[in-house]
């Protein structure tokens, strides 16, 4: 950074308010897709892994090995099978998100306490309906607290992807150490910061609608 | 029927065979590890039965679909198993729904349970199960299985978890409740002096499921057919016994034309028990029974409670 020059450079901010837009947005559905994906995955894996001991340490054990695996090594590994694309992004912020969520999700479920499931299989509900209706509305607040981690994490990992051409507001992040200037690295940084409270927070007033009983 | 949980597990239900007559309350006692708990688990095809046959209204259980069994036969259980993220009335309204009754039906029943469980609609519809006290939750759960007016209901210790003034309250309830709505009730217990309020009939089950005795409460206090059942009642069944009847039962003296101001009067429906408890610590070893408008029909004596007894015992012979 040259001498002189400000920290913030105001005019540069105005000037690119629709760049910077539109890399939120885009910062948003790489979230989005990669929490959403890395759910439906978690939710189906732990679901069938909840009451299977063993089956579950194995799918935590391929969680875990995913999870070590640095995020830059990972997504470098990639590019020559996926290419630069958002395919490639998904499937590292993906895997990132599997062992949180399978976690917490399985944590719900064998947090119901067993009378209540016999009391539901005497009265005549079927697995599925103590599924659907039973367990997962009571393992709902651990499985928001999952959910919350895992979008916190990914929406800072995220930027990491800028590396492979996607990124959201990790391309400004990029692009200001790449040329030496301060303003667009503090831009991406501090919203990039500001969407994880701003997401975090609405997951919180969410889980609270959904879960009038736990008040 | 029979169960063995393992090929080299003993049985832990031993050739239990047991005829319930309709609209009875049977009740299952016995120490820890008679199969109580096991029996009553059967009827609903939560355990299968490894032989014999459990028959409702002629059916075999097994016969029927489990959750099709199970929709029609009302379960309780001691920690009760509300579902905690429903409230009362979704909770009341699980079986009715699971039928796929109509939603005013529902409501309408919700209602009339709530009003006969002595809560008020009004007030705990819209609470969740944790808004509530024990007892109260207690209700609920009985409310919840009795909700489809089902024909046989299966109680497994349901007064097992709240304080004994609470218990009494629950049980005076639901003896007052099956009067009214005559299910067919199983029901568990490890507690004699519950068996023997609760119960019409009996089954006094001993360790390995094995079946001591089937009877009436009077019978199996003045008749027990073992040792393990004359031990499991206690050696105060004459005094239980006592307590099945009251003043009403007894063959009175005739009144005194001059009220004697010093003796005790009881009501016609004092249990025996009761009675001669009072009696006991009076000069004369005797009362005046009177009548619900306080009229004396006569005076009962320790002597003529004693005889009572005598004779209930004595049908042994």
């Amino acid at each position: 950074m040259s001498a002189g020059e400000p920290l913030i450079r105001w005019d540069w901010i105005l000037l690119h308010l629709g760049d910077v837009a539109q890399r939120v947005a885009q910062h948003l559905m790489l979230t989005g897709i990669a929490v959403g994906v890395g759910f439906v995955l978690s939710l189906a894996l732990g679901v069938w892994s909840a009451r299977r001991p063993r089956l579950y340490s194995s799918v935590t054990w391929a969680a875990g090995v995913l999870y070590t695996i640095p995020s830059l090594a990972l997504f470098a590994l990639l590019v020559p099978f996926t290419g630069l694309s958002l395919l490639t992004a998904e499937i590292g912020l993906v895997s990132y998100t599997l062992l949180i969520l399978i976690r917490n999700i399985v944590a719900g479920i064998r947090a119901v306490p067993p009378e209540v499931r016999d009391a539901a299989l005497g009265m005549g509900y079927t697995p599925r309906q103590i599924l659907w209706r039973v367990e997962l509305p009571l393992a709902l607040g651990v499985i928001v607290a999952g959910v919350r981690v895992a979008m916190i994490t990914t929406i800072g990992l995220v930027t990491v992807t800028a590396l492979i051409g996607q990124g959201g507001l990790g391309f400004f992040i990029i692009d200001g150490i790449q040329r030496f200037f301060s303003t667009p690295l503090i831009v991406g940084a501090s919203l990039s910061i500001l969407l994880a409270i701003v997401v975090d927070g609405l997951l919180v007033r969410l889980e609270r609608l959904a879960t009038p009983w736990a008040r | 029927m029979s169960k063995r949980f393992s090929a080299d597990s003993p049985l832990a239900v031993n050739d239990l065979s047991l005829l319930i007559p309709p609209g009875n309350i049977c009740v299952l006692v016995g120490p820890s590890g008679c199969g109580k708990t096991t029996s009553l688990r059967m009827v609903n095809r939560l355990i299968e039965p490894s032989s014999g046959q459990i028959l409702i209204d002629e059916r075999d259980v097994m016969s029927v679909e489990p959750v099709a069994l199970r929709r029609r036969i009302g379960y309780v259980i001691q920690q009760i198993g509300l579902f905690p993220h429903q409230t009362i009335a979704d909770n009341i309204a699980t079986v009715p729904r699971l039928l796929g009754w109509p939603e005013e039906r529902i409501g309408g029943r919700v209602n009339e349970l709530l009003a006969l469980i002595g809560l008020d609609p009004a007030r705990v519809r819209n609470r969740y199960p944790a808004e509530l006290s024990g007892g109260e939750r207690q209700r609920v759960g009985v409310a919840r299985a009795l909700a489809a007016e089902p024909p046989v209901m299966l109680m497994d210790e349901p007064f097992g978890a709240v304080d004994p003034i609470a218990r009494e309250r629950l049980q005076d309830e639901f003896l007052r409740l099956h009067r009214e709505q005559r299910t067919t009730v199983i029901f568990v217990t490890h507690d004699i002096d519950e068996a023997i309020k609760m119960g019409d009939r009996v089954a006094m089950l001993q360790q390995g499921g094995i079946l001591a005795q089937y009877a009436t409460p009077a019978e199996l206090l003045t008749r027990p057919s073992s040792e393990f059942v004359a031990r499991f009642v206690g050696a105060d069944r004459g005094l239980k016994r006592l307590a099945l009847s009251s003043l009403a039962d007894v063959a009175l003296d005739p009144a005194p034309a001059e009220p004697d101001g010093s003796l005790p009067r009881l009501g016609r429906e004092t249990s025996l028990r009761d009675a001669l408890s009072v009696l006991l610590g009076t000069d004369a070893q005797a009362g005046v029974v009177v009548d619900a408008s306080g009229g004396a029909l006569g005076v009962v004596t320790v002597g003529a409670i004693a005889g009572v007894l005598r004779e209930a015992m004595g049908e042994r012979e």
